[in-house]
């Protein structure tokens, strides 16, 4: 089986792979359209901001080649973020694989942001086209600043004030709001699930 | 909502674990990769690391073990210690750090802190601030806490600093309280109160001593509660702390 994690040159990419390292997998690093169109499972991390992640996957002529994809796609944090059409953050046109916005949270008394923790998934729907290997009451670490629209692709949502998605499952499209590498048992519950996708 | 965070701290010198009274007097704790399993093991939410003596002696965070770290535990973890460039914070990420924390060299240079931010996001940049209760009464911000002969004050107040900071995207708030460090008497609640209005997570630091003084940090709005010596000195067992907070009405991580 193989598994890469694009490696835009920012972010936790070896926090990534050091967590798939720990179930087994072996995944490379890639930055090239060919590779994104033929491995057989992609990673697509993120910390930072979206405008210059979109900016980086322009540079490196890797849009085309994500949007054809077909096989299994694993956006993480802001990876997830850039999977939908557009984002409040530098107000960002992303990768419309996903209906939908990217809006920037806003902090009320109570309810600091970032929205940073272990927060409880709800809505989970394991055994069913939405399986990610969670179940509701799992406890997963999330950090960050913009939330996804709520939509068909929501595999399991997060209430932070408002219900968020924390997960996505869309055909060949896996999301993660929250870092499933960071995220104790129920992190690796998320990856196996995504490498036996 | 995020359930309350307990973070252990481990302070690093030479690549072992340390730790101090009121920022004095090191003795060795340990092996960082042996506690950094233990307090995963035990059920910590998140684990900060402080290369103490970094800033104070002008080097940059040592990155051999953050990796080693980062390759044996699966919660998050922060470092700290001597990170003064976009560059330096990003070879501390690029071996699986989580998340950044800086202090003195933040006080020295804030921009630093929007440098960070933009380019690495704000959930991602923690500032730490050391404030000491002045004679005056004042709460003031004390800059090179690592070593006793470098400590001076950072000429800036701790609640406008933290303020500050804040505005310029920092992510979330450290206040360690100098005077509560290491003795056990509790957090200081009234200085951390006043930066839970700032709107972005604070975490009580200094004085932990009791399952009740998480409580009442968690009580007063912070997010987490840091804990060094009652950790080391398993004065504290983490399942058992849990436990008790629970019966206290706080919600944690199973």
């Amino acid at each position: 089986m193989s598994i890469a994690i694009l490696d835009l040159g920012y972010g936790n990419v070896e926090s990534i792979r050091l967590g798939f390292a720990r179930l087994g997998a072996e995944p490379s690093l890639v930055k090239d359209a060919a590779s994104v169109g033929e491995v057989e499972r992609l990673v697509l991390p993120g910390v930072g901001a979206a405008g210059y992640a979109m900016e980086r996957l322009r540079s490196l002529g890797l849009i085309d080649a994500l949007k054809a994809r077909t096989r299994p796609l694993l956006g993480i944090c802001l990876g997830m973020q850039l999977m939908f059409e557009s984002s409040d953050e530098a107000d960002t046109l992303c990768l419309a694989l996903v209906p939908g916005r990217v809006r920037e949270m806003t902090a009320v008394p109570g309810r600091p942001v970032p929205h940073m923790g272990w927060t409880a998934i709800e809505d989970a729907a394991p055994k069913s086209d939405k399986d990610i290997g969670l179940v509701n009451g799992d406890h997963v670490y999330f950090a960050h600043s913009f939330a996804c629209d709520d939509g068909p692709a929501t595999a399991a949502r997060v209430t932070y004030g408002t219900p968020l998605p924390a997960a996505l499952r869309h055909g060949h499209l896996w999301g993660a709001q929250f870092h499933p590498e960071r995220s104790a048992e129920p992190g690796a519950r998320f990856l196996k699930a995504f490498l036996s996708a | 909502m995020p359930v309350a965070r307990i973070i252990p701290c481990l302070d690093v010198a030479d690549g072992r674990v340390v730790k101090g009274v009121k920022f004095r007097d090191h003795r060795d704790v340990g092996d960082i990769v042996d506690l950094a399993l233990r307090y995963r093991d035990e059920g910590a939410d998140e684990l900060v690391f402080y290369d103490i003596t970094a800033s104070a002696e002008g080097r940059g965070v040592d990155v051999a073990w953050v990796h080693r770290i980062a390759a044996v535990i699966d919660i998050p973890f922060c470092v700290a210690g001597g990170i003064r460039s976009r560059d330096e914070a990003a070879r501390v990420l690029e071996q699986g750090a989580d998340k950044i924390s800086v202090n003195s060299p933040a006080l020295e240079r804030p921009e630093l802190i929007g440098e960070l931010a933009q380019a690495f996001g704000r959930q991602c940049v923690v500032v730490g601030i050391d404030s000491l209760i002045a004679g005056d009464g004042r709460w003031i911000v004390k800059q090179y806490t690592g070593k006793v002969e470098a400590t001076r004050d950072a000429g800036r107040d701790t609640v406008a600093w933290a303020r500050e900071a804040v505005a310029l995207g920092a992510g979330e708030i450290v206040l360690n309280c100098i005077d509560r460090d290491g003795v056990r008497r509790g957090y200081d609640l009234v200085q951390t109160a006043a930066l839970v209005p700032l709107g972005v997570p604070v975490i009580a630091s200094g004085g932990a001593g009791s399952v009740q003084h998480f409580a009442d940090a968690f009580g007063i709005g912070a997010s987490g509660a840091l804990a060094a010596s009652v950790f080391h000195d398993r004065r504290i067992a983490i399942p058992d702390l849990k436990r008790d907070l629970a019966a206290l009405g706080v919600e944690t991580r199973p």
